[in-house]
């Protein structure tokens, strides 16, 4: 497992804040190796970015791989917890991984910010003082694409995802908001490759619309072979199929797919257009969703450090609350359950020259909660 | 007793699994004492998968599935007792449990079951089809279980708090090291004894030459069924340990990489080693963390590593230290 | 449920049923001709997706694409009959599992670090995009269509290369001596590299084939290479008419049963659970077929001795 720390410089703080200032600890338990770790990347690059331009001194940031396996996380989490004794832990992508890291590194007081993942036990029953979600509760994304649907006035959607449970989550999410009747609801193969046969469905279902959470590989094979079969009904995603990472692979098939995402590139925010020209400058390409969320997530934490130090647990915890940095998104607060409460907008795959990426084009909906803060006690 | 050179390097073994967590415990770094409990579980299900393979000849690429349903049979348990939700009301009120030494007895019943049904079918066929059908079984349950979403499908399930030991603190690392150590070495006992009874010996001469066991009277396939039995239910044993050390289960302990990493354990040791399994489990997770330190693309040189133990160092880690070996003993 | 519904699904069977012959056709003849046991065959499939799409990338052809796969799987696999698998046709199966095992780890973070961690981009060609109109009224994308057919094309093919030329007679003839056919004089160790080739070919080309439709990305062999093992045992190890038979078996299992068993259940059962334990059953689905054909046929329809 990969071990990097990074200390930054001391040259720009005073003296004398410095000497106050305690070491910060932060562990970063991602995946960078083996199938999905260009979503890990991503957010690593994106935090870091923001770690390097705010070059405090006194922040030390360990990073791990956690190669998407669950037990390699938590044995990561116990080391940096037990032997490393960090303060805060960040940087699991997937629900799964999280599931089984968050609720033992909480409890053993550390604090947990979710860059990604936001299965719903963790922003309802399962709830704690210590975890903050900087990204999205899972159903969010869903939720708004089910509002677009009223909006623009779909009335007959076809509806599919992987059978497992953030693919439950994803059509109940679409189902909770949308209006209109369902023609079709299917729960496709965990990693299925080959989507003919739900195509072929989709065709015969008499369906005005298309609604499909396929995360990752998944989703690329679905719209290319989408784009092959003759269908085209609209089709509408959640903004996973259609990131940065992604889009390149899915080609000319994604042009003109709406999608929802609380982010995207052209948000109108200075900090938003420092951050996609910086990150570009450093890295080469152009950030995605994911980057977005590691770089919130870092800035969250530094807007908390100025108030207080992290081993003064109430007065961080109310400063991470309190939430006041320049976030990418524009505006951003918490809810009483530690999810973001925040706009969710509808983009558009367009083509840039040679580069596939987004725009804005409407707002699916405005200062959306998550459906599970009522079940959320602390 | 006689004291040969790999009998000296077994006990070195493992004392030094016992030596090294014990300095860490002294030195305060409990992350290396839970490295060596996962190393001695990971022996563990070594250990059952040895019994099947080296003393049994059954190449099984589906041991996960005992591994896992050890896990979840840990994993459901203890998920009913910690919500209260009562596992099933008839004939009497249970409502799961926390206690490790019934979560292990479910955990070796239900993976013996399933061996015994397996086994039973898949011992029918020989050869390839054999590596292939344990194969198949393992990926039914891998896929029975990513959709089983009353215990979290895809996303697992995660205990809040270890399970507990009578009389000992489960949640600091060495008493559970402890606990899995203890196991580990009963385990060790138990298969040298059975390689050297009655049993052990027709199920080795089944191995070698099917037709004079017949000739004196026993059938290869009961001999073979129970042996993949006991085989199952230790592997099953150790898939409890592992979701406790982890304080989770999911379906990732079901996979076919995970039978093929068990399988890379007892074959890194030496197959039918007795002390293989521990030799190279305790050498793969030293990997791991060593060439996961040099570079993000460490599973190549843990590839190339392998491909080269496969070549050239025949007889495992074990083999190589030890030399050649006598016979079964 | 139209008949013309059904009949589009029975053409996606197929064309499953096809890829999948391609990739089990090299795993069944390795087995047949050196007795080997290769898991590492999952691997030569991705080198052919990443080949093609690299090549795709560079030129914009696709039919250099499709050219580039076939020789990049072929020299790798090549290349790897001559450094490592020629050292395990004298091992037992247990050694094979492991080494190739190993190969599986060496080539998915090896092709990760050249091509980096995001999925590749590989389109259909224009000329091949968009639907055709079948008899019957039956609208089909016409690149499945074309897969069909060369997947149909090269099954004939392998069929008359193995029973009518020299290289198909030295093929049966190890299939049924080892030994003999070393002792008639035939250079066995460049046959066993020629076959291994082949097999590695055929599997790079339906990489490059289905990665136009799904997604190039590492580990991208392994899903197909656990349908091609299903596929080779329910058919008979060694025998490729089992491997055609098996995989059009296995291709039809999978597709209409992932389409007919929720509908099925939902006779039943609510909508959104017969959907959910509807999927949960179709997954398992050629497992249990699997299962049932070695039951009752311990190796396999056209299976001799394993």
């Amino acid at each position: 497992m990969k071990t990097i720390r990074m200390l930054a410089m001391a040259a720009a703080i005073p003296a004398l804040a410095a000497a106050a200032q305690a070491e910060t600890k932060i562990g970063m338990i991602t995946t960078l190796s083996g199938g999905g770790a260009g979503l890990g990347v991503d957010v690593r690059d994106g935090f870091m970015l923001a770690i390097e331009q705010d070059g405090r001194d006194g922040v030390e940031v360990v990073i791990e791989d956690d190669q998407r396996k669950p037990d390699a996380a938590v044995q990561i989490a116990d080391r940096m917890i037990q032997s490393e004794k960090v303060d805060i832990l960040t940087g699991i992508i997937w629900s799964n991984l999280a599931m089984a890291v968050v609720p033992a590194a909480t409890a053993q007081g550390v604090f947990y910010l979710s860059p990604n993942a936001g299965p719903s036990a963790l922003a309802g029953k399962r709830c704690h003082p210590n975890y903050f979600n900087v990204a999205w509760q899972n159903d969010n994304l869903h939720e708004a694409a089910g509002a677009y649907a009223n909006e623009a006035g779909l009335k007959n959607s076809f509806i599919l995802a992987p059978n497992y449970p953030a693919g439950k989550d994803a059509l109940t999410g679409y189902k909770r908001m949308y209006g209109g009747e369902l023609a079709g609801e299917i729960y496709t193969k965990l990693g299925q490759t080959d989507y003919a046969a739900e195509i072929a469905q989709i065709r015969a279902s008499g369906a005005d619309s298309v609604y499909f959470f396929l995360p990752g590989g998944m989703g690329i094979s679905f719209l290319k072979q989408y784009a092959g079969s003759g269908v085209d009904l609209p089709v509408v995603g959640p903004a996973f199929s259609f990131d940065q990472g992604i889009l390149q692979a899915v080609g000319e098939a994604a042009l003109g797919v709406k999608n929802t995402s609380q982010w995207n590139k052209d948000i109108d925010n200075a900090a938003n257009a420092a951050f996609v020209s910086a990150f570009q400058e450093k890295y080469g390409r152009l950030p995605s969703l994911y980057a977005s969320q590691g770089y919130d997530t870092a800035n969250l934490i530094l807007s908390a450090l100025d108030k207080a130090e992290a081993s003064d647990q109430d007065a961080f915890r109310a400063a991470l609350q309190a939430a006041e940095f320049d976030s990418v998104r524009g505006d951003f607060k918490f809810g009483s359950n530690h999810h973001p409460v925040q706009d969710i907008y509808v983009r558009e795959v367009i083509k840039e020259g040679d580069v596939f990426t987004n725009k804005i084009i409407a707002t699916g909906l405005s200062d959306h909660a998550d459906a599970y803060a009522g079940e959320c006690k602390m | 007793m006689m004291l040969t050179r790999e009998r000296l390097l077994n006990w070195a073994m493992i004392a030094a699994l016992l030596i090294v967590p014990l300095a860490a415990w002294s030195l305060d770094e409990p992350f290396i004492i839970t490295l060596a409990t996962k190393a001695a579980i990971l022996a563990l299900a070594g250990v059952g998968l040895n019994i099947a393979l080296g003393l049994g000849g059954m190449i099984s690429l589906g041991h996960a599935a005992f591994f896992g349903i050890g896990g979840y049979a840990m994993g459901i348990l203890a998920a009913h007792a910690q919500n209260y939700e009562p596992l099933f009301a008839w004939p009497f009120l249970f409502e799961g449990s926390n206690q490790m030494p019934l979560i292990w007895l479910v955990a070796v019943v239900f993976s013996a079951l399933a061996a015994l049904v397996i086994g039973a079918l898949s011992l029918r066929t020989s050869g390839v089809y054999f590596i292939m059908i344990t194969l198949a079984f393992g990926q039914m349950l891998y896929y029975f279980a990513i959709s089983w979403s009353a215990y979290g499908g895809e996303d697992g399930l995660s205990i809040w708090v270890r399970n507990e030991f009578p009389g000992l603190n489960t949640l600091d690392p060495i008493q559970f090291f402890a606990i899995a150590y203890v196991i580990l070495c009963l385990a060790l006992v138990f298969a040298a004894r059975l390689a050297r009874s009655p049993f052990g010996l027709a199920l080795a001469a089944a191995r070698q030459n099917e037709d004079r066991v017949e000739a004196v009277g026993l059938t290869p396939f009961t001999l073979r069924l129970i042996a993949f039995v006991i085989s199952g239910a230790i592997t099953g044993l150790a898939g409890a340990l592992f979701a406790d050390l982890n304080r989770f289960v999911s379906p990732t302990m079901l996979s076919w990489h995970t039978s093929g990493e068990i399988m890379i354990f007892v074959i890194l040791g030496g197959v039918g080693r007795l002390y293989g399994p521990v030799a190279g489990a305790a050498l793969y997770i030293m990997l791991e963390h060593l060439l996961g330190g040099i570079s993000d693309y460490w599973q190549i040189f843990l590839g190339l590593l392998l491909l080269l133990i496969v070549l050239f160092a025949r007889g495992g880690l074990i083999g190589a230290l030890a030399g050649r070996e006598k016979a079964h003993g | 449920m139209t008949y013309i519904l059904v009949l589009e699904q029975i053409l996606n069977g197929l064309q499953l049923g096809v890829m999948l012959f391609l990739m089990a056709a090299g795993l069944t003849l390795v087995f047949g001709v050196m007795g080997l046991i290769n898991l590492a065959h999952g691997s030569l499939y991705m080198v052919g997706a990443f080949a093609a799409a690299a090549v795709a990338g560079w030129t914009g052809s696709f039919l250099l694409a499709l050219i580039a796969s076939l020789a990049a799987a072929a020299a790798a696999g090549a290349l790897m009959e001559l450094v490592v698998i020629r050292r395990l046709y004298q091992r037992d199966h247990l050694d094979q599992v492991l080494a190739t095992f190993a190969l599986i780890l060496i080539f998915s973070e090896g092709t990760r670090w050249l091509f980096g961690s995001f999925p590749l981009f590989l389109d259909v060609p224009s000329h091949l995009s968009g639907p055709v109109s079948l008899p019957g009224g039956i609208e089909y994308p016409l690149y499945r269509l074309t897969i069909i057919l060369i997947g149909l094309a090269i099954a004939a093919g392998l069929f008359l290369l193995i029973a009518r030329t020299r290289i198909g007679i030295q093929i049966r003839a190890g299939e049924a001596d080892r030994e003999m056919i070393a002792a008639l004089g035939v250079d066995i160790s460049k046959l066993y590299t020629l076959v291994f080739a082949l097999g590695a070919a055929l599997a790079g080309l339906a990489g490059a084939l289905v990665g136009a439709i799904q997604s190039v990305q590492v580990g991208m062999g392994e899903p197909v290479l656990i349908l091609a093992f299903v596929v080779i045992v329910i058919g008979g190890i060694g025998s490729i008419k089992g491997a055609l038979a098996g995989a059009l078996l296995v291709g039809m299992t999978d597709t209409l049963g992932g389409v007919f068993l929720p509908q099925l259940f939902a006779v039943f059962m609510d909508p959104a659970s017969a959907a959910s334990a509807g999927a949960s059953l179709a997954s398992m689905l050629i497992y249990i077929l699997m299962a049932a054909i070695l039951l009752v046929r311990p190796s396999g329809l056209y299976g001799g001795s394993a």
